[in-house]
């Protein structure tokens, strides 16, 4: 443990630690720009230099590893010389453009240039311009701004996988930009633009529209994708202007999907914000929601509740799945399922759904198999783990299932179950290497169980777990990756059928048969909305997706960003999202909704406050009551029933920027997919 | 003056062939076996002895520099790199050495490898170097013919590899470890030290790069030994050194001669002596572009070696001799230097991307004074804020030739700004 002196004040830090951490342990704060704790070191701002005694020059604290007998100043004459003298120079090529700057309010060079910068430039000569670069729909460039700190281009290389950007050129001419032009279209793009320390990297989406000190900043959880990354959603007035990625170091360290970063147009659009009732023509027209309410009534009088039928969705909070569990118990019917793409989930083993490693966990692991599912599309984030465990050394990659471009190498197995059963049965050379393994994991996607022979899957992927140890006292590495966040929690509050009940695609053909009265839409748009026959369908939801467009009623209920709800990601770890802004025109918040309908249907769900739904919650799921924690679920063998023979695994999630109704309805992701995925392959850098 | 016996490189003009049989007439390849028989640390001792520095321009003790590399490998193998990436404007003497005595310089591979217990050296020759590069290539391929490297290597026991690569015409890569970084196929930016090469290098493996000429005295030193090599120049400043004298001079040439020769000496003996006569001495850059050049009243008794150029406030660098007769203006002279040193930037850390092309816009506007006297102090603080703040030392390098026009020169441009301001009232 080295120990060394920090402006007269000795400090001991353990081995590796740069004088920069040094420094801010013993409480000098060093300003840097291209420094950045979850990236190389660049060292080439040199914004942090300090002064070293012994050393002629000053050194760069953030490369400097901290040695003991050190001797450092940080606030002598030398040192503010340097930094002026670096901040003279990032300035003088930059255009203090700030006010139509994006980066405005928020720039690590505004701010530093007030802190450590001179007052006045002496810089008459012209200055150097760059030509804007064509990131993409996602990403702004403004490259005359550019301090060339190359964070964007070693967080592309490093974190995201996806090496395309680069220094063009030398001296003064260097410039940050892809070799060929094309956008950036991996998944986690837009992190560039919080790494980037000026305005030279801004979101496209976002441009011009807001300044930082307008924004109410509210802390919330992400739900489209199932890994729960902690957001911050940015409001002013009742529009959210963007959704920025805040630190969690169990789930999403501090980084965000596109998606989830940039579907937030998609808040604004399609919106229902009033209840609608089909009429006699077939049209839906604008109604009240006493209206609605009566219709609903007028309908359910006299129906067998077990001609009633409810879905849950994927976007769906824990709240208001509570009171549809409720509701649909009270009306008498077993006919609730929160699985909209038919995943053969088993609700009654809690271990036998989540993802037991934790994402964090993900980095203790040796071996990972993969198994029909495609993370970098389905959860970025938990991609972003793997790959960092994989830069590690020493992770063996396998993969069943799809052949697709990862960000980590992978030794592909083979395309469908009956590579599965081979590894389960341990006549497959990657047992040799699972057996070898100490921790090894694998993640079950919804490709692999979202279809005929799920349940067999499941149980050849439990098999592998118990053959291989996957399950130890201190160690869990049988993974599901969900797509949905709602998923579950659905699954904890128990949205599965009852005794005789029907899962979603039962109740969707029981409805086309004419053997369901009333099935109950909530948020539920994945469903093959043709085949619902004569079906009364109530449709619960934000946006007018196919849900709507199919519903008899429609009841306008909240976005995310727009109502206080708990969501449990596919870990398992309960989080709550907070209500940004409010929902638009009649939508209310979606649990009251439920809870009114229930009075109107004469069974009078009894809670009236959000502290009451959420204490039903937390007793049908005391996971619930502890939020931002995990608690391991007891494992035992799942029993696969069925024959292991369906085709080959199909990743579930055909264009990562749009997935359910709120990306659908974003401009934004309508952008990206044209640029990303529709894109023709022939196209290469030199066409147009 | 360097008497004939004690010159190393005997083929500097090529007055005789660089092959093989040519290069074993002149002595090369003599008892390399034997040399190499007297172990490792004998070999670094007795080049620590000799007082040898560095000769590619930073002047480090090359027998200390090879004592870094680790005694016992720990699993990874260690490299010898030869920096042939000779690029420093005014200097031209690897060049003839790669043409003319290429044996010499894989000879001195084989030596400096099996003292570092290297296993292999690469030779990064710059890419406009193209016939020199097949010289060399041309010695490789005759060494390896002749079982003097490769498997072992003059019979010694010991294996070792030379490998030629080409650049691509970048300055920046004769910076050892931008070298490296380009060796490895990436872009050529220098890297952060530490950690030093002889700890990770190449590849990450210990690793030393030693100029040309550093490495192809080498076996001439072992062979007639460090005394007397020591005895040639001053303290500290030992041995034979081989200067490139250009500019306003009658001949300019490279020569050998001994460390520590007055300035004045070198150029009225071996160049024919400055254009006009030594009364007609501007300044002279020392020790190639990057050194502040020294005026008139300094050169009259200025001795060429590290000591004293460092006392005159200069260096001697490559000992590359610029020479400027009055003819000369000498702040366009100084300017173009500063747009070398603005086009050659990497542009990897602030201050050296930055100031350089700053330094160089003043420059080109104090040629013909259109500044104001204030800017000359500017320029000055702009050099300093340069200097000593960059990754690597092209940041100084860009500062010192600025800095030593306004230390010595200071008049002038005053002169010219005020001269303009009288033409323009």
């Amino acid at each position: 443990m080295p120990t060394l002196t920090i402006d007269g004040q000795e400090i001991t830090v353990e081995p590796g630690t740069t004088l920069l951490q040094a420094c801010e342990e013993a409480g000098s704060e060093i300003p840097r720009f291209c420094y950045h704790e979850r990236l190389s070191i660049a060292g080439n701002c040199r914004m942090c230099l300090v002064e070293m005694e012994k050393s002629p020059k000053p050194v760069a604290s953030c490369a400097m590893p901290a040695a003991d007998g050190m001797v450092i100043h940080t606030n002598t004459e030398s040192v503010k010389k340097a930094r002026e003298g670096v901040m003279e120079f990032l300035l003088i090529n930059h255009p203090l453009d700030c006010p139509i700057c994006d980066q405005g309010g928020e720039c690590d060079l505004q701010d530093q240039a007030m802190a450590y910068g001179r007052d006045s430039s002496r810089f008459a000569e012209n200055k150097r311009a760059v030509e804007g670069k064509d990131f993409g729909p996602l990403i702004k460039t403004f490259m005359t701004r550019c301090i060339h700190c190359t964070r964007c281009v070693r967080f592309m290389e490093e974190v995201a996988g996806a090496p395309d950007l680069g220094g063009l050129y030398r001296g003064e001419d260097m410039e940050i930009a892809t070799v060929l032009e094309k956008g950036l279209d991996s998944e986690l793009s837009g992190n560039i633009i919080d790494l980037c320390p000026v305005g030279a990297l801004t979101s496209q989406p976002y441009a011009f529209n807001a300044r930082s000190w307008e924004l109410r900043f509210t802390e919330s959880v992400d739900v489209l994708d199932a890994a729960g990354s902690n957001i911050r959603v940015d409001a002013r007035g009742r529009q959210v202007m963007r959704v920025l990625p805040r630190l969690n170091e169990d789930v999403n360290e501090e980084w965000l999907g596109d998606k989830s970063r940039f579907a937030y147009d998609g808040l604004l659009r399609q919106r229902l914000d009033r209840p609608y009732l089909r009429d006699a023509n077939g049209k839906l027209q604008p109604a009240s929601w006493e209206q609605a309410f009566a219709a609903i009534a007028d309908r359910a009088k006299g129906m067998d509740g077990r001609r009633f039928g409810a879905i849950a969705g994927d976007l769906v909070d824990c709240e208001s799945m509570t009171a549809l569990k409720d509701l649909t118990d009270a009306l008498g019917s077993p006919h609730i399922d929160c699985r909209q793409d038919g995943a053969k989930l088993n609700a009654s083993q809690r271990a036998s759904y989540l993802f037991n490693t934790t994402i964090a966990g993900i980095e203790d692991a040796d071996t990972c198999l993969l198994i029909g599912t495609n993370p970098r599309w389905e959860a970025p984030v938990i991609n972003q783990r793997i790959r960092k465990r994989w830069l590690m050394g020493g992770f063996a990659i396998g993969v069943i299932g799809e052949q697709r471009e990862l960000t980590y190498r992978a030794d592909y197995l083979g395309a469908g179950p009956a590579t599965l059963a081979e590894i389960a049965d341990g006549q497959h050379a990657f047992g040799n290497v699972l057996e070898a393994a100490e921790r090894p994991m694998l993640i079950l996607g919804m490709g692999a169980l979202a279809r005929e022979d799920g349940d067999a899957v499941l149980g050849a992927a439990s098999k592998i777990a118990e053959r291989y140890g996957f399950i130890g006292d201190d160690w869990n590495g049988f993974n599901v990756l969900h797509t949905a966040a709602a998923r579950v929690g659905g699954l904890d509050l128990g949205l599965v059928p009852g005794d005789g009940g029907l899962d979603t695609a039962g109740m969707v053909a029981a409805a086309g048969r004419g053997e369901l009265d009333m099935l109950y839409l909530l948020g539920a748009d994945e469903i093959d909305m043709s085949a619902l026959g004569q079906c009364f369908v109530i449709y619960q939801g934000h946006h007018g997706d196919a849900g709507a467009h199919r519903a008899d009623v429609i009841l306008p209920g909240a976005a995310y960003t727009e109502k206080s709800a708990t969501y449990v990601n596919t870990e398992g770890r309960a989080q709550r999202g907070r209500l940004a802004v409010f929902p638009p025109g009649d939508a209310r918040e979606d649990w009251t909704i439920v809870r009114a309908l229930s009075a109107v249907l004469g069974h009078a769900l009894p809670y009236d406050t959000l502290d009451a739904v959420r204490a039903r919650m937390t007793s049908l799921s005391p996971h619930m009551i502890e939020r931002n924690q995990i608690a391991r679920a007891a494992w035992e063998l799942i029993e696969g029933q069925g024959r292991l023979d369906g085709p080959a695994f199909a990743t579930p999630i055909a264009n990562y920027y749009m997935t359910d109704p709120i990306s659908r309805a974003s401009e934004t992701m309508a952008d990206c997919t044209a640029s990303f995925v529709s894109r023709p392959e022939a196209l290469t850098g030199t066409d147009a | 003056m360097l008497s004939d016996k004690d010159r190393i490189f005997t083929n500097l003009y090529g007055f005789e062939g660089p092959d093989l049989a040519s290069a074993k007439a002149r002595g090369d390849w003599d008892g390399t076996r034997f040399l190499l028989a007297r172990g490792r640390d004998k070999i670094i001792e007795e080049m620590k002895n000799s007082g040898l520095r560095g000769r590619g321009g930073a002047g480090f003790p090359t027998g200390l520099k090879w004592s870094f590399m680790p005694k016992e490998s720990d699993g990874r193998p260690s490299y010898l790199v030869v920096n042939a990436d000779e690029s420093e404007p005014g200097t031209c003497k690897d060049r003839d050495m790669m043409r003319h005595e290429p044996h010499k310089l894989i000879e001195g591979c084989l030596v400096a490898g099996y003292a570092m217990n290297a296993i292999a050296a690469y030779i990064y020759v710059r890419g406009e170097f193209y016939h020199e590069a097949m010289a060399v290539q041309r010695a490789i391929d005759e060494a390896y013919e002749a079982n003097l490297i490769g498997k072992n290597a003059c019979g010694s026991g010991y294996d070792f590899d030379v490998y030629l690569h080409r650049g691509a015409g970048a300055y920046i890569c004769g910076e050892e470890t931008a070298l490296l970084e380009s060796l490895e196929g990436k872009k050529g930016q220098p890297r952060l030290k530490p950690p030093f090469p002889a700890n990770a290098g190449l590849y990450g493996c210990p690793t030393t790069v030693n100029n040309v000429e550093t490495i192809a005295v080498g076996p001439t030193i072992l062979r007639r030994g460090a005394s007397w090599f020591a005895s040639i120049g001053r303290e500290n400043n030992t041995g034979t050194k081989v200067f490139c004298i250009s500019g306003h001079v009658e001949h300019p040439c490279n020569v050998e001669e001994a460390m520590s020769i007055p300035l004045r000496e070198l150029i009225d003996r071996h160049a024919g002596g400055v254009r006009g006569g030594w009364d007609n001495l501007l300044a002279v850059i020392p020790g190639g572009s990057s050194v502040p050049c020294l005026p008139k009243q300094i050169c009259d008794n200025q001795l060429m070696d590290f000591d004293a150029l460092r006392d005159a406030q200069s260096g001697l660098g490559t000992a590359a001799v610029i020479v400027m007769d009055k003819s000369t203006d000498i702040v366009a002279a100084i300017s173009r230097l500063s747009h070398f040193y603005k086009h050659e930037s990497c542009g990897q850390c602030t201050p050296c991307r930055e100031g350089t092309g700053w330094m160089w816009r003043v420059m080109e506007r104090l040629i013909d004074g259109r500044a104001e006297i204030e800017e000359i102090d500017l320029l000055e603080q702009v050099s300093r804020q340069v200097e000593g703040h960059t990754i690597c030392a092209l940041g100084d390098a860009a500062a010192w030739p600025v800095q030593g026009l306004i230390r010595h020169f200071r008049p002038e441009l005053e002169r010219r700004i005020l001269e303009r301001k009288k033409q323009a009232a």
